[in-house]
């Protein structure tokens, strides 16, 4: 029983991170279609000015909350940056291209991003030195941390706080309008440019706290490790539908969930003939299994064949 | 009477264009070999490449099924060529035995992989080929223990290379006066498959099941209201795509004489799509064009950086490696950006991209 809670609790801190990244890359599908492969780097190069913002400050004697308040606004602001340069160099450009080749700019930008931060930060491990104190919380015969409290709630308050700006806000009306229809939002008034670049400015933004809150989970950070949490967090975007916001955070807790109850009884089930580090293959067998019986996804709208 | 004059003058041209590619790609190892056996490797894996981005653009180039997995088969040949010839197992069959039935295994993984997804779409299907490449790589990495099939992350070793009697493709040996190293044996040996791919892709490309996946490229359900059997006739392009995969992985397996699951990451997948993607996608001298560019881009900066680099600052100011992979990462934004459908299209392709449909 404790294992299974145990393993819930974990599951949804991750799933929490999955989600926010898995934003992400569904507004950008949902309104142009594009995988933005760079999203995982973009996530990883939040974590790493967060680190580096938190660090430098840390001696200055400010308070620890107000130095870890900035740091994330740093990092989600040059992470906004980031996601609209990305736009506007590797994407704008090649709108009306075949469709693949958006996909290896997007490759090709990637490759960029993880290079740059390897020069700038380093090959090595980054370890988070910890300056929040830990308190443990038992509940039940298992336990669980502040951090990640303040992970889940804050996790929590950028979703309701992206719904309420895609429902009633009017760049959030502009948004939907796109995603359904681009030519004809045009035809209404809606700038078309201006959202896709909201959409990316947005979507990298939630990547940079999803980034801090597992830089401050793991408290440890690499140069390559934008590409496995985004993949995942893509798989979640898939397995919830993707273009779909309710979907990719569904996604992105089932995902996290999952992965944590298969790392956890993987064991008892194969009697001991595959271990934990098998975990990372349940992302892409529930991602199989559930795109057989459903192919557009948990949430996805049913396309339909059309041309 | 005019007409079978230009009809010989054609082909009299038709076979002097042969035999000057012939010539060329007799003496490339050999000019190669001037810059050292390191550029014999190079070449040989450029036309590896070849091959594999060949075999993948059937997959993505003539059905336009978007495959982020494509090196899984490539794995899955490379190691049954490992296990089935090498001291790991004490097993040593020859090389006509495993190659194949490495291409049978992939073909059959394709088949698995392909049935449970020909209902998916685009991008849909693109992760779950991507998540069955991951898979794949993930099991070579683990599959230690409790049973060593794989030896896990170290890799299998002492791989025997390709042998035909006593002509053994690894030691050099001497042949008509002329001595032939290991390199240059597999060079010639990789460009003999690599004609066989080429063939097999050209007589492929117009015939009827060519013509079908170009069908189901372009507009599935009307090609299914045409009669064609779009179940069947994807399956083919997976199965196909894949069994090249195996035989190249085979080929690797017995070139490097040694495999790891390091060789199979999703980079590779990437890699192999970027030259199909960069090249021009279903047109066979695009394909080959940007898989060779891509094998000669990224060593020739690992050859040209470090100088350049001490002739402008006096000292390497940069990680050279990682320089490198920069400058890759950039040019395939820059050439996607300048040239959306590749370097090298076919002409059907860039008229339709100047009309404005795709």
């Amino acid at each position: 029983m404790d294992t299974l809670l145990q393993q819930l609790i974990n599951g949804i801190t991750l799933g929490a991170v999955y989600a926010l990244v898995a934003l992400g890359y569904t507004m950008v599908y949902g309104i142009i279609g594009l995988i933005n492969f760079a999203h995982g780097e973009v996530v990883m190069i939040g974590t790493m000015v967060a680190f580096t913002v938190i660090v430098s400050l840390a001696g200055s004697g400010m308070p620890l909350l107000i130095v870890l308040g900035i740091g994330l606004v740093v990092s989600v602001i040059v992470c906004m940056v980031l996601g609209w340069a990305l736009e506007r160099v590797a994407y704008r450009p090649l709108r009306h291209a075949p469709r693949l080749t958006p996909l290896i700019t997007a490759i090709g930008m990637s490759i960029v991003l993880q290079n740059v931060a390897m020069i700038i930060w380093g090959r090595n491990y980054i370890t988070f030195p910890p300056m929040i104190e830990k308190i443990i919380y038992d509940i039940g015969g298992a336990s669980f941390t502040n951090v990640q409290v303040a992970i889940v709630s804050l996790a929590a308050v950028m979703m309701v706080g992206l719904i309420y700006l895609v429902h009633r806000t009017k760049i959030g009306m502009a948004m939907r309008a796109t995603a359904q229809n681009p030519h004809v939002a045009s035809l209404m008034g809606v700038d078309i440019n201006r959202v896709i670049a909201m959409a990316f400015v947005i979507g990298s933004a939630l990547g940079a706290v999803a980034g801090c809150m597992v830089g401050s989970y793991y408290e440890i950070a690499h140069y390559q490790m934008g590409f496995m949490l985004g993949l995942k967090a893509f798989t979640a975007a898939v397995l919830g539908g993707i273009g779909n916001l309710a979907g990719a955070m569904a996604g992105g807790i089932l995902l996290g969930v999952i992965e944590a109850l298969g790392a956890g009884y993987i064991g008892d089930l194969t009697g001991d003939f595959l271990g934990s580090h098998y975990q990372d293959i349940f992302a892409f067998i529930v991602l199989i299994v559930v795109l057989m019986f459903r192919p557009s996804g948990l949430f996805g709208e049913r396309t339909g064949d059309r041309a | 009477m005019n007409r079978r004059v230009g009809k010989t003058v054609s082909w009299q041209r038709h076979w002097l264009g042969m035999l000057l590619v012939a010539v060329v790609l007799v003496a490339v190892p050999f000019v190669a070999a001037l810059g050292g056996q390191a550029w014999v490797r190079i070449a040989n894996f450029a036309i590896l490449y070849i091959f594999l981005a060949l075999g993948l653009n059937i997959v993505v180039g003539y059905a336009g099924l978007l495959d982020l997995g494509y090196v899984a088969f490539y794995a899955v040949g490379a190691y049954t060529y490992a296990l089935l010839a090498s001291p790991h197992f004490g097993i040593h069959l020859p090389f006509w035995v495993i190659l194949p039935f490495g291409a049978a295994l992939a073909c059959f993984f394709g088949v698995i992989l392909g049935a449970p997804t020909l209902k998916l779409r685009g991008d849909y299907l693109a992760i779950v080929t991507l998540g069955f490449g991951e898979i794949i790589r993930i099991f070579m990495n683990n599959l230690n223990a409790p049973i060593n099939i794989t030896n896990g992350a170290q890799g299998i070793t002492l791989i025997d290379p390709i042998r035909i009697g006593d002509f053994s493709f690894a030691q050099t040996s001497t042949v008509f006066g002329v001595s032939i190293s290991g390199p240059h044996k597999y060079y010639f040996l990789l460009v003999t498959l690599a004609i066989l791919v080429i063939f097999i892709n050209i007589r492929l490309q117009d015939s009827r099941i060519g013509r079908a996946w170009q069908a189901i490229r372009e507009d599935e359900v009307a090609a299914k209201a045409c009669g064609i059997n779009t179940r069947n006739i994807k399956l083919l392009a997976f199965a196909m795509g894949a069994s090249f995969g195996g035989i190249a992985g085979g080929v690797f397996s017995a070139m490097q004489g040694f495999v790891s699951p390091e060789s199979f990451s999703l980079m590779e997948s990437i890699t192999i799509l970027a030259m199909v993607v960069l090249g021009g996608m279903g047109h066979i001298p695009g394909v080959i064009l940007g898989a060779i560019l891509l094998t000669a881009l990224p060593e020739a900066l690992r050859y040209g950086i470090d100088p350049l680099q001490r002739m402008v600052f006096g000292h390497p100011v940069v990680d050279p490696e990682s320089m490198r992979m920069l400058v890759f990462g950039l040019a395939l934004v820059l050439v996607m950006r300048f040239r959306p459908a590749g370097l090298w299209p076919s002409s059907q392709r860039r008229r339709e991209l100047s009309e404005g449909t795709h």
